[in-house]
């Protein structure tokens, strides 16, 4: 129940990140929507890797080396999510940089003044 | 009104989707071999209390300097980018006064934050910590210096330094992994030690160590390049 919970809490994130990014004019707010479903993305993908009744990846006095197998809980989401979660950090910093040159063009935040690129 | 009509029947088409993801899930009761092998042999091969930390130094370690260089072009990208606004920024610009409280406030947590950043990624083999951590906690430090005073100058060369001299030497200890151990970025060539202790795992606390400075070198330029913008 709880993994449904915490899976159906991420998903949510990732629609609630989609409509902000779709209904906002504006770069900024567009850069939280996207900050906010990258979060989602990662909450999903560690829920995934939960098993109801283990405990998490460190050996230590409870979980000996050798029933490991038997008590952790799938260590490879979270190595995935470690690297996602660093990577979508360069990513922000980098939408911010470029909100702010844009910005600096126009004196203007939003999007629907950007109209070099339409057809 | 029609485009936002679209957003959110595409929105409601996608909420479909993971609503059968959801309720179609049923969480596994057996680790996948991946999972199985890594858990079985972390402990005898690696010496890393921390699985996950043996799968992002060791198993998965090419991965993670890749990650490292995204993260450096990131910072350098941005630095490239934001780097007209900062020639500007010489003429100083009037700032209103912090306040006491954030000034003491930041003396005292400062020192703290990078202790506590220190000590994430130096036990990152034995808890959940790590060099991304650790690294992050320190750029929170640098953060609080730079809301106490936005004009902040730091000594960019030594920043600089830390972080190139970080990334040589990861480099290096991957290849005499490749030389005196298994392969590249094996961190066997040093006594693996008792699972559990501060100096064990072989090179992976030195490693991590590493990351740790480039880390948070690299997010502290990148948030000294945010803060040196112009206010426009």
């Amino acid at each position: 129940m709880m993994i449904h919970l915490a899976m159906a809490t991420g998903f949510l994130l990732i629609l609630i990140g989609f409509y902000g990014a779709l209904s906002n004019r504006n770069l900024l707010r567009m850069i939280v929507a996207f900050t906010i479903a990258d979060s989602g993305v990662n909450l999903v993908i560690v829920a995934i890797g939960y098993m109801p009744g283990r405990t998490a990846p460190i050996l230590d006095a409870t979980v000996k080396a050798g029933d490991a197998a038997a008590r952790v809980i799938d260590p490879v989401p979270q190595a995935l999510v470690l690297t996602a979660i660093v990577i979508g950090v360069g990513v922000t910093a980098l939408m911010l940089a470029y909100a702010y040159k844009l910005y600096e063009k126009k004196r203007s935040l939003d999007i629907a003044k950007f109209t070099e690129l339409r057809g | 009104m029609v485009k936002r009509l679209l957003a959110l029947l595409l929105l409601a088409a996608i909420g479909g989707i993971f609503t059968t993801l959801v309720l179609g899930y049923m969480p596994d009761a057996e680790l996948n071999n991946t999972a199985r092998y890594y858990a079985d042999h972390t402990a005898a091969d690696i010496g890393s209390a921390n699985l996950v930390t043996a799968i992002v130094i060791t198993y998965r370690g090419l991965d993670t300097l890749g990650e490292v260089t995204v993260l450096f072009l990131a910072a350098a990208i941005l630095g490239l980018v934001l780097a007209r606004g900062r020639r500007q920024v010489q003429a100083r610009r009037e700032l209103t006064p912090v306040g006491e409280l954030l000034t003491t406030g930041s003396r005292v947590l400062v020192p703290l934050i990078m202790l506590l950043g220190v000590y994430v990624f130096v036990n990152g083999h034995l808890t959940p910590g790590g060099g991304f951590q650790g690294g992050a906690v320190i750029a929170s430090g640098v953060l609080l210096l730079l809301l106490t005073d936005p004009l902040r100058q730091f000594a960019h060369t030594l920043i600089a330094a830390v972080e190139s001299l970080a990334g040589v030497f990861y480099v290096a200890i991957g290849l005499m992994g490749l030389f005196l151990a298994g392969g590249f970025l094996d961190n066997r060539f040093l006594p693996i030690g008792t699972l559990g202790a501060l100096f064990s795992a072989g090179a992976i606390p030195i490693i991590y160590t590493l990351i740790g400075l480039k880390v948070g070198a690299e997010f502290s330029v990148m948030l000294s390049d945010l803060s040196d913008t112009e206010a426009l």
